[in-house]
């Protein structure tokens, strides 16, 4: 009956002098491994968005929550004259960067996407194209 | 330096005063500082870090704590009895303290030629070259720690709410199948002893003849025995947060509800410093370093036990509580005492 008591107690002991699991949040930073999903990114070659508007994204979307809507440029190509992503119903699946026929879109290491309004959930297409 | 006033020198009045002083201080520090050991203690023993981010490594965390409760909104409940409401934190806290009066937390120094014993309410008699202290201390420290749970007891049953009354009556349940085993097992102290003076009990202690050595059953319940008698945890029932909310400081809000938690942290110190007396051979230790350092050094490390079985095990269930008090302790202490008697008989006649 004492055995086990004195085993708990050089357990705790013991445990002392490991190094803690705590991460001192905002100073320190998680280490992210190369495939988290965080903040989506729309890619960005010859200074417009690769995006063709191809509706595959949205079609393969299981929470429904990104808008696109197709224009035509000058060259009379297709491209996403809209392209909305509420981050309030994004389930970060990663689906979209899959379904990309054109590499148009992936997945960044950003996971802190707090923020005041409702509003401000919606990304637009200028606060999702690729900064560089 | 010879006036006398009611038959003592002045010097002993001013003599008291320091004592005082320095012991209220010293477990005023002691009690704060303990908050910060026990979370940064068991944070580690979780392999957590504990508060960090006030001051150094949190080190200013007690004093924020403390700020925080002070201006927090007093709250008394409608249907409180409101005398024994206001009454129950100063009843629980102030024993916690004045038990502090007869621990002999040093040798005697001597200052300007005037020679002090160690200890609030002891004096040393120039003439006959020896210490007087109260001559029942360990009856006294009895007295006032049975005192303490009356405010456990009270904060109960005068908050008018059942979680707290629960654990008003958990706690007097608690004590009374407690006391017994720790009063107990303190007698084949005394048998040993033969003094009641804790004055006399440290100087029977000295060169390493410890009663935890000649008396280790007695000192392992009491020490348990005194954890339960103080609240925490593995017998921390009275404020069982998991099934009481938070037991008899339900109600209880800013500096009442401190006071509940001094008196806590406060009663812990007290319980170690008394084991420390009674089994751990006081002050005594090796003569390189000051008497009062062996003594503070033994009572943080047996307040570090405290954190440390706190980190360990979980809390006793109701019956299991009183099966252990009852039929485990009860019966052991007694078996002791009559192995005492026994040994004493052989060896000393």
């Amino acid at each position: 009956m004492i055995m086990p008591l004195l085993k708990g107690l050089q357990i705790t002991f013991s445990h002392m002098f490991k190094k803690p699991v705590t991460l001192q949040y905002p100073t320190e930073r998680p280490a992210i491994k190369p495939n988290f999903r965080g903040l989506h990114v729309l890619n960005v070659s010859h200074d417009r968005a690769k995006c063709v508007a191809c509706y595959l994204c949205p079609t393969v979307c299981p929470a429904k929550c990104i808008t696109v809507e197709a224009g035509e440029d000058a060259k009379h190509d297709k491209f996403a004259a809209k392209y909305e992503i509420d981050m309030l119903r994004c389930i970060f699946c990663g689906y979209c960067v899959e379904a990309c026929p054109v590499d148009a879109i992936r997945m960044s290491e950003t996971f802190e996407l707090a923020n005041y309004t409702r509003a401000d959930f919606t990304f637009t297409k200028e606060r999702l194209l690729e900064k560089k | 330096m010879d006036t006398l006033i009611l038959g003592l020198p002045v010097a002993y009045y001013i003599a008291m005063v320091a004592k005082v002083l320095v012991a209220f201080v010293f477990v005023l520090l002691t009690v704060a500082y303990a908050t910060y050991a026990e979370r940064k203690i068991i944070g580690h023993m979780q392999v957590r870090l504990g508060p960090m981010r006030t001051g150094w490594h949190g080190l200013l965390q007690p004093i924020a704590d403390g700020v925080k409760l002070f201006f927090k909104e007093e709250i008394i409940p409608d249907q409180a009895s409101k005398f024994a409401f206001l009454l129950a934190p100063l009843v629980a806290l102030i024993p916690a303290f004045i038990s502090f009066a007869v621990i002999p937390f040093g040798g005697t120094i001597e200052v300007f030629g005037y020679k002090v014993p160690l200890q609030i309410a002891a004096y040393y008699d120039q003439a006959g070259a020896q210490v007087f202290d109260i001559n029942v201390g360990v009856l006294y420290i009895l007295a006032m720690a049975s005192l303490g749970v009356y405010g456990v007891v009270l904060a109960g049953w005068s908050s008018n709410s059942k979680y707290s009354l629960l654990g008003g009556l958990r706690s007097a349940a608690q004590m009374i199948s407690y006391e017994l085993s720790a009063g107990l097992a303190i007698i084949a102290v005394f048998m040993l002893s033969g003094s009641l003076s804790l004055h006399q009990i440290v100087a029977a202690q000295a060169d390493g003849a410890w009663y935890v050595f000649k008396q280790p059953i007695a000192f392992v319940i009491f020490f348990i025995c005194s954890l339960a008698e103080i609240n925490r945890t593995p017998f921390d029932l009275p404020e069982a947060e998991t099934e009481l909310v938070s037991g008899f400081i339900t109600e209880y809000s800013s500096m009442k509800y401190a006071m509940f938690f001094m008196a806590e942290y406060a009663n812990m110190v007290t319980v170690c410093a008394v084991t420390t007396t009674l089994f751990l051979g006081g002050w005594h230790g090796p003569a390189f370093l000051p008497g009062w350092f062996w003594f503070v050094a033994k009572v943080y490390f047996l307040i570090f036990v405290c954190m440390w079985i706190r980190a360990t095990y979980p809390r006793y269930r109701y019956d299991q509580l009183m099966h252990l008090g009852w039929k485990v302790f009860l019966p052991i202490t007694l078996l002791n005492i009559v192995g005492t008697g026994i040994w004493i008989a052989v060896t000393q006649f």
